[in-house]
């Protein structure tokens, strides 16, 4: 066992680190205010390879494994994580086009995503259908060459940005097993039938374009199928089992962002005549928010070295997701307690991470979910 | 154009609360994270552009312990070609010259068009090594360069000297210059360029296998004799009060001193 990163791991930990220290301060304060993302921004990222590093090497990727993107994320969310999730979004789905995609769809859209020259999505939640997946009602009919897509989408990210999405739809409706009545459809964004509109007003991440989309008699070719007809809920597992892993990466960002901003205010602001960090009631928090963000990432670790390994372990990735968003959620909490009145104004980063963090324990896998996949796999 | 590079991995002090060890002979770096001397970032920079615009190679030269090789990858991943580690652990604060005669055997036989390096390094600051080695070496020299350009086998170079003032010489190559900051912008490191580094293999040299004389490296013509963290000044006077009462006692203090009419 050796828990030492390898010599070009930590070299990709610094390139980000240096990258996101550099470009993203100076503007996340705006992105929150305004809602809004500089995409010149995501275009650096994906000159400087950031962007899709898990994606083959003969799709223009750099070849590495979920763990190194899991690396990028977590220095990126370090620094902010609204630009992160905008930078780092505009892949997701990818995963699922590697896994189950055509050669030809892989040749077609997945260089075209780490070149920065387009931006995809993935369409899965509902109206009326969110932690139960299998409850999604858009159709996709067959007619001739062609799928017909109606149907209405919710929170999809990068809806109004992205230049294609994958789309989570019902294609054998009366299917007696309603884990088997779906399909992932890959859907360019330009079709006639496609409308999305952008939600405002999102709690934290407001720099990641969130959007509902409506689809309506929109025509795709039948080779935008990907994989097998009806395998899609199954497919959208095993797609969790690696976007998981990149939450936990986002949360331990977010919590070390926290214990920074905590060591260094309660170390300056002094009351009762001395620095708030002498005060064991600071020191608590202060050592529990290091412990938790360290077991977190460890836990997360494992996780994603296993998938990386080939060995993917859905209950272990559930524990390390559920984990590692609580932990998130909580290092926010103690940062702005420890901030005092400082800590409620926008001024100060920590109020951004207090908003941002409530998403870790919200999008793809609430935490409830989360824990039923663990406690299935303990109870069976 | 073949250029060589002084690099150095240093601890990043400038946020941080340095403590003196016990001994008080060094500053305790157990708890300090190591980069590359922001001075030496720019040389690297400066290297990089000038082995696009005119060809050539770049070499990275670090004296350092086994963790220094972070740096050397560094400017590899920017642009770099080749880069030699000397690897030591007892001479990483050492005297410049102790430093400069390492890198002197090391380099034996090599011929390099021209030789960058950080102005000083944020550690130690002596910003003696890279003028020791011309010296070494017998190549012309010049220090503070905020501005370069090779113009046939001459190099033309903009000195930062005080007072916003400037001043622009010409030496012959080959030639050593060290970079001040601010002389470029330095790209960030790419994922392509860490991948890069994968092919390239570090040659490391062993201090201790470079027989340097004892009169050479071993004693030093400078012995440290203490580090220590300056006192706290004294004189300073904290107005305590209401901000009126602040506002009142420093403008009476101002005007006692005949700071105000």
């Amino acid at each position: 066992m050796d828990f030492k990163l390898s010599k070009e791991q930590r070299d990709i930990v610094r390139a980000a680190k240096e990258f996101a220290e550099g470009e993203f301060p100076q503007r996340a304060q705006e992105f929150d205010r305004e809602e809004s993302f500089d995409p010149d921004l995501h275009r650096k990222a994906c000159e400087l390879g950031f962007v899709g590093v898990f994606i083959d090497e003969q799709y223009d990727g750099a070849g590495l494994g979920f763990f190194e993107h899991c690396l990028i994320v977590e220095e990126f969310w370090a620094v902010d994580p609204g630009i992160s999730q905008a930078i780092i979004s505009t892949t997701f789905g990818s995963e699922l086009i590697q896994l189950f995609g055509s050669q030809e769809q892989k040749a077609t859209y997945l260089p075209r995503l780490v070149a920065g020259e387009a931006v995809m999505g993935t369409a899965i939640t509902e109206p009326d259908a969110g932690s139960d997946p299998a409850g999604a009602t858009t159709t996709a009919v067959l007619d001739g060459d062609h799928w017909v897509i109606n149907g209405q989408k919710m929170f999809t990210t990068n809806g109004t940005v992205a230049d294609f999405l994958l789309v989570f739809c019902q294609t054998q409706p009366e299917n007696p097993d309603r884990h088997s009545r779906h399909s992932f459809i890959l859907v360019e964004t330009d079709r006639p039938g496609y409308n999305a509109n952008k939600l405002k007003g999102k709690l934290g991440i407001r720099a990641s374009d969130t959007a509902e989309v409506a689809f309506s008699d929109l025509r795709v070719p039948a080779a935008n199928l990907v994989g097998i007809e009806g395998e899609g809920f199954k497919q959208l597992n095993s797609f969790f089992n690696r976007t998981r892993l990149h939450i936990c990466a986002q949360a331990c960002g977010l919590a070390r962002a926290c214990l920074a901003d905590s060591i260094a205010h309660t170390k300056e602001r002094r009351q009762f005549g001395r620095p708030l960090a002498s005060f064991q009631a600071t020191q608590f928090k202060i050592a529990e928010m290091a412990t938790h963000l360290r077991a977190a990432r460890n836990l997360y670790y494992e996780a994603a070295w296993l998938v990386d390994q080939g060995k993917v372990d859905h209950g272990l990735i559930a524990m390390a997701k559920w984990y590692a968003a609580q932990m998130a959620v909580q290092a926010a909490d103690e940062a702005v307690q420890m901030h005092g009145g400082y800590g409620y104004m926008d001024e100060y980063r920590v109020q951004r991470l207090y908003r941002d963090a409530k998403i870790l324990e919200i999008y793809e896998g609430a935490k409830e979910i989360e824990k039923t996949i663990v406690a299935r796999s303990l109870l069976g | 154009m073949d250029i060589l590079v002084l690099v150095k991995n240093v601890p990043e002090a400038a946020q941080a609360d340095l403590e003196i060890t016990d001994d008080g002979s060094a500053v305790d770096t157990d708890d300090l994270v190591f980069a590359i001397n922001e001075w030496d970032n720019y040389a690297v920079e400066e290297a990089v552009r000038l082995k696009e615009a005119h060809g050539g190679t770049v070499t990275l030269l670090t004296l350092g312990d086994c963790e220094a090789e972070d740096v050397l990858r560094r400017g590899l991943a920017m642009g770099g070609n080749r880069a030699v580690h000397i690897c030591d652990d007892d001479l990483e604060a050492g005297e410049p010259a102790a430093v400069v005669e390492a890198m002197a055997k090391v380099l034996a036989g090599e011929s390099f068009d021209l030789i960058l390096a950080g102005v000083q390094s944020s550690d130690m600051g002596h910003g003696q090594s890279a003028v020791l080695l011309a010296q070494r070496l017998g190549l012309p020299h010049a220090t503070m360069a905020v501005g370069l350009a090779i113009d046939g086998d001459q190099v033309e170079v903009v000195r930062e000297l005080e007072a916003n003032t400037s001043e622009r010489v010409r030496l012959p190559l080959p030639a050593v210059i060290t970079v001040q900051s601010g002389i470029n912008q330095p790209r960030y490191v790419s994922i392509m360029g860490i991948r890069k580094v994968r092919k390239i293999a570090v040659e490391l040299h062993e201090l201790e296998d470079l027989d340097l004389a004892a009169t050479e490296a071993g004693a030093s013509l400078v012995s440290r004799r203490k580090l220590f963290m300056p006192q706290a000044g004294q004189g300073a006077e904290i107005l305590t009060g209401s901000l009126e009462e602040v506002c009142d006692q420093a403008a009476a203090i101002i005007r006692e001193k005949g700071g105000l009419a």
